[in-house]
């Protein structure tokens, strides 16, 4: 089974070259990512994992860090709706 | 005037932003293109930017992506505007073209519906001439990102009555904007202002005076602009820059406003901007 995180965390490397972002870090807090990065993260975590991003799990919150992005998911893919 | 529906015509990228402000605002939007491959990219980024603002604003918005969405008709008939109180044009930026538009419109569109103008350069008073309604016809200016920008130059024809230019403020409080009014002139004021200032930043470049990184770096740090002068022509299109200047050279008969001949060689190598990966910068 994959683990979201590793890509989580590999989607962030190609990214943000020479930048060794820990897992709960806050990634808009930081300054690197702008809201059209936002959109990008959120199509790729909807395409990558096949969930649906829903009205309500559309908060910053949810993307802020890779540690948020993978709890995210796996609340899509284990938790019930 | 109550206005309930609003008519956009081109969904390219101001007509899509027009579009998702006036559904945001509780209006109903009939967004109409004539390619339906351009209205399918166009629901979609629509849907993208709304989810995106979502995510973005801390305030919780009182209503669905789909509900905001719904009231956007996609279509690409014309016939469809025959409903419309409102009508904000935003097709190519090309004389030609926006004239068969204004011909369709002004046999399709009903009498009361006001004809607002979104172009950058050319002249009010004469897309008015091109209607029987001049008196109903403004140029109503967005900037881009529609979504993100909260002014709006208003032009006012030279036929244009006060009623209409009150409908128009009227409609642009309701989704949150304001409509600042100046007179018909080739380029307005901003335009006519900005082209001239990005053309002259692409002489400097052409002469190899600075490379473009310091160029923008100038204005940035001298002057606090949010973005130098070819950084936003990269966002604004070199195409529709190159357009832009020749309507103002046309319209002017002056010299200063001829285009410079390195914009000419971008777009005709396709390098476009933004929208095409590549203008002076990479993206």
């Amino acid at each position: 089974m994959d683990d979201p995180r590793l890509k989580i965390r590999t989607f962030f490397a190609q990214r943000f070259r020479g930048y060794e972002l820990n897992d709960d870090e806050d990634i808009f807090a930081i300054g690197f990512v702008n809201s059209i990065f936002a959109l990008q993260l959120v199509m790729f975590v909807e395409k990558e994992f096949g969930v649906v991003v829903e009205d309500e799990d559309l908060e910053l919150a949810n993307f802020n860090s890779i540690n948020a992005i993978t709890a995210l998911i796996d609340r899509k893919n284990g938790g019930t709706d | 005037m109550s206005i309930q529906t609003v008519g956009v015509v081109g969904a390219g990228v101001m007509g899509r932003g027009v579009s998702q402000v006036l559904s945001q605002a509780g209006l109903n939007a009939i967004l109409v293109d004539v390619s339906d491959e351009i209205l399918d990219q166009a629901r979609l980024e629509i849907k993208q930017n709304i989810r995106l603002q979502r995510m973005m604003n801390k305030t919780a918005p009182g209503e669905t992506t789909d509900a905001v969405l719904q009231r956007i008709e996609f279509s690409n008939e014309y016939q469809k505007l025959e409903r419309v109180d409102f009508l904000i044009e935003n097709v190519t930026e090309n004389f030609e073209i926006k004239r068969e538009v204004y011909r369709q419109l002004d046999v399709i569109c009903p009498d009361h519906c006001v004809f607002a103008a979104n172009t950058s350069a050319i002249p009010i008073t004469r897309l008015a001439a091109l209607t029987k309604r001049p008196a109903k016809v403004i140029g109503m200016h967005f900037m881009n990102p529609v979504p993100m920008k909260p002014t709006v130059e208003v032009i006012k024809g030279f036929n244009t009555s006060a009623e209409t230019i009150s409908t128009a403020q009227e409609l642009l409080e309701r989704i949150g904007k304001e409509g600042i009014v100046v007179n018909d002139s080739p380029g307005f004021v901003t335009n006519r202002v900005l082209m001239l200032t990005i053309n002259e930043a692409i002489f400097v470049l052409q002469e190899q005076v600075a490379d473009a990184e310091t160029i923008d770096r100038l204005f940035k740090t001298c002057f606090g602009h949010k973005m130098g002068p070819l950084e936003t022509a990269d966002l604004i299109g070199l195409d529709t820059i190159l357009n832009s200047i020749e309507v103002l050279y046309e319209s002017f008969n002056d010299s200063k406003y001829r285009p410079c001949p390195l914009l000419k060689k971008l777009v005709d190598a396709g390098f476009h901007g933004r929208k095409s990966g590549r203008g002076f910068y990479f993206y």
